[in-house]
């Protein structure tokens, strides 16, 4: 992909993100940050690329290292969400 | 312009699929309902993020493994290499581990805790990858065959690994400051506004230089000077701002994703760094609009220093007035609606399911109970509804400020636990509160207004003196807050 494609997607990208943003309820702010948090280590895709590849040791282990750091918060960050999610509860009667 | 291998057309469909689920999950959050069908779309889109990468960059022997001499008969070159890919599993599942038993064991009232060491993690994995990219940049085809590292290659690898390491360092110390191992108050260093300013513009120096010289130096300066204004930045503010610091880092967290993503050409990373980094700036201003504070000056630091402390020193001769649980019950049973405003030392006290217990026997009164929420009530945005769902209070009995403030005015008793400054009714008359044009809940109007509170000497968070508490109408219940709300259920029942 050329620089102007990546920069269209990311330029859109950031105004879906201010439309969708806006339309959390107050209420879920902190489950939005928790999912943000788990969405944002996608970065892990670099980390297993690094992990994956052949040739420097050194990138390897960092590799492997930010596989263990991103797994964490996809885990724990979709984990969390989950668990905050199920307590919110609608009225009975 | 360089031309990079390109990844097969169903890898890029596969990364679009994730971005377009991760927008998805975001976008279930407009409701309770809908929210954790959003969740489950989040988990789907990072499974396939995850899976694509595992297929296209499973670990490869290569030639180099065979034995010299045979290089052609070598069957085992460009076969997967199975010990790599056991590495690799195995770092997922540790990561997994540890993220999960985490999630199921953390209590409600850390989450702020919680989220800033996620956020750090994040920033250090994006350094991590950051040199990963740079120790081995033509496994990411970022670089000729030669290791020379292409120009936007370059710049996007600084700019990422700068943020992340600013992301990295400063959530480790908003963590230290909301877990209690770091003291809330500001620490000011002289002269830190001119060295902030430096370290940055050296940073951005550097990076403009390493597009020109690749050297290991400039790339490791480059990420150590970033570790230190991460840490610079975050020292001087005051607990009271953190909600603002960690929406600020939640979105630096994510335009670290969106830089590396740049540097990977990956459309799932551009997504998810662009959709976190808005969400991050949102909640920022959110925060900033909520105390009625400029951005600018919340990153300067220094609120809720000792200037505010002397003000409140003089006021506690003014008279007030003190009452028991027992009064408390009775103006609460007698009331046709009670509003509950809670705040952080609600969280503090671990008050919240007593306070729901006492919502219970009122409602069973005949009573009608609703709680009302300043947006900046706890420490990070939405924390007082999770603990309030926690205690299975149904989320439309709680309130917004914007949607609940007119109805103090026909409220019977309005009653606050561990909540101050959101109350404040100086923020909208007195010119001179540091807290002057804050909006705040008009607990003021209802009849009568319970205040919960340790004792008279305590101010809030922003160290002023509270008009609330030498009101004629208001009644203050000294004490414990789950302490107080359980001999009030007492009193009731």
């Amino acid at each position: 992909m050329d620089f102007i494609s990546i920069l269209s997607i990311f330029v859109l990208s950031c105004f879906v993100g201010y439309y969708v943003v806006w339309s959390v309820t107050p209420a879920l702010h902190t489950p939005l940050m928790s999912v943000t948090n788990a969405i944002s280590s996608v970065i892990v895709v670099g980390a297993l690329i690094a992990a994956g590849a052949s040739g420097a040791p050194g990138a390897k282990w960092l590799g492997l290292l930010g596989v263990v750091l991103a797994s964490i918060n996809i885990f724990g960050g979709f984990a969390v969400t989950e668990r905050m999610l199920a307590m919110y509860k609608k009225k009975e009667r | 312009m360089h031309e990079t291998i390109a990844a097969p057309a169903w890898v890029m469909l596969a990364y679009l699929i994730a971005g377009v689920c991760f927008i998805l999950a975001l976008r279930g959050l407009s409701s309770p309902a809908s929210s954790q069908r959003g969740n489950r779309l989040g988990m789907l889109g990072m499974t396939i993020a995850v899976v694509t990468t595992l297929l296209v960059y499973a670990p490869m022997r290569s030639a180099s493994d065979c034995p010299p001499g045979e290089l052609g008969l070598c069957s085992e070159a460009m076969s997967v290499d199975w010990a790599s890919f056991g590495w690799v599993i195995g770092a997922i599942a540790l990561g997994a581990v540890i993220g999960i038993v985490t999630a199921r064991r953390i209590a409600m009232t850390a989450m702020p805790q919680l989220v800033a060491a996620f956020h750090s993690l994040v920033g250090l994995a994006a350094v991590l990858v950051g040199a990963a990219a740079f120790l081995n940049p033509i496994a990411f085809g970022i670089a000729d065959a030669a290791g020379s590292i292409y120009f936007n290659s370059r710049l996007e690898m600084g700019l990422g690994v700068a943020i992340g390491a600013v992301t990295f360092s400063g959530s480790v110390i908003a963590f230290l400051k909301l877990n209690g191992n770091m003291s809330g108050k500001p620490i000011m260093l002289p002269g830190r506004h001119v060295l902030n300013f430096g370290i940055l513009f050296a940073i951005l120096a550097l990076i403009a230089y390493f597009t020109q010289d690749q050297s290991p130096w400039i790339f490791w300066t480059v990420t150590g000077l970033a570790f230190a204004v991460g840490f610079l930045l975050i020292i001087p503010i005051g607990g009271a701002d953190m909600p603002v610091v960690i929406s600020m880092l939640n979105s630096y967290s994510g335009w670290a994703a969106a830089a590396m993503g740049f540097t990977l050409q990956n459309s799932a990373m551009i997504i998810t760094g662009a959709l976190v980094g808005s969400s991050g700036a949102i909640l920022s201003y959110i925060m900033c609009r909520a105390m009625n504070r400029n951005f600018l000056s919340v990153i300067a630091g220094g609120f809720g220093g000792d200037a505010a402390a002397a003000g409140a020193e003089a006021a506690i001769d003014r008279p007030w007035k003190r009452g028991s649980a027992e009064d408390a019950g009775f103006l609460m049973k007698q009331a046709e609606l009670v509003i509950i405003v809670p705040g952080y030392g609600m969280a503090v006290a671990q008050a919240q399911h007593a306070v729901r217990e006492l919502a219970d026997l009122l409602k069973e009164e005949g009573v009608a109970v609703k709680y009302a929420i300043h947006p900046v009530a706890g420490r990070m945005p939405g924390h007082m509804n999770v603990l309030l769902a926690e205690a299975n209070v149904p989320y439309d009995e709680v309130f917004e400020l914007e949607d609940i403030n007119s109805e103090f005015a026909r409220a019977d008793v309005a009653f606050v636990i561990g909540a101050n400054d959101v109350t404040n009714p100086s923020a909208k008359s007195d010119k001179s509160s540091p807290i002057y044009g804050m909006p705040v809940l008009d607990v003021e109007k209802a009849k009568t207004v319970l205040f919960v509170k340790r004792s008279m000497g305590g101010v809030g968070y922003a160290g002023i003196d509270n008009e609330l508490f030498y009101r004629d109408n208001t009644m203050m219940l000294l004490g414990d807050g789950k302490k107080m709300a359980e001999e009030i259920v007492k009193s009731l029942g």
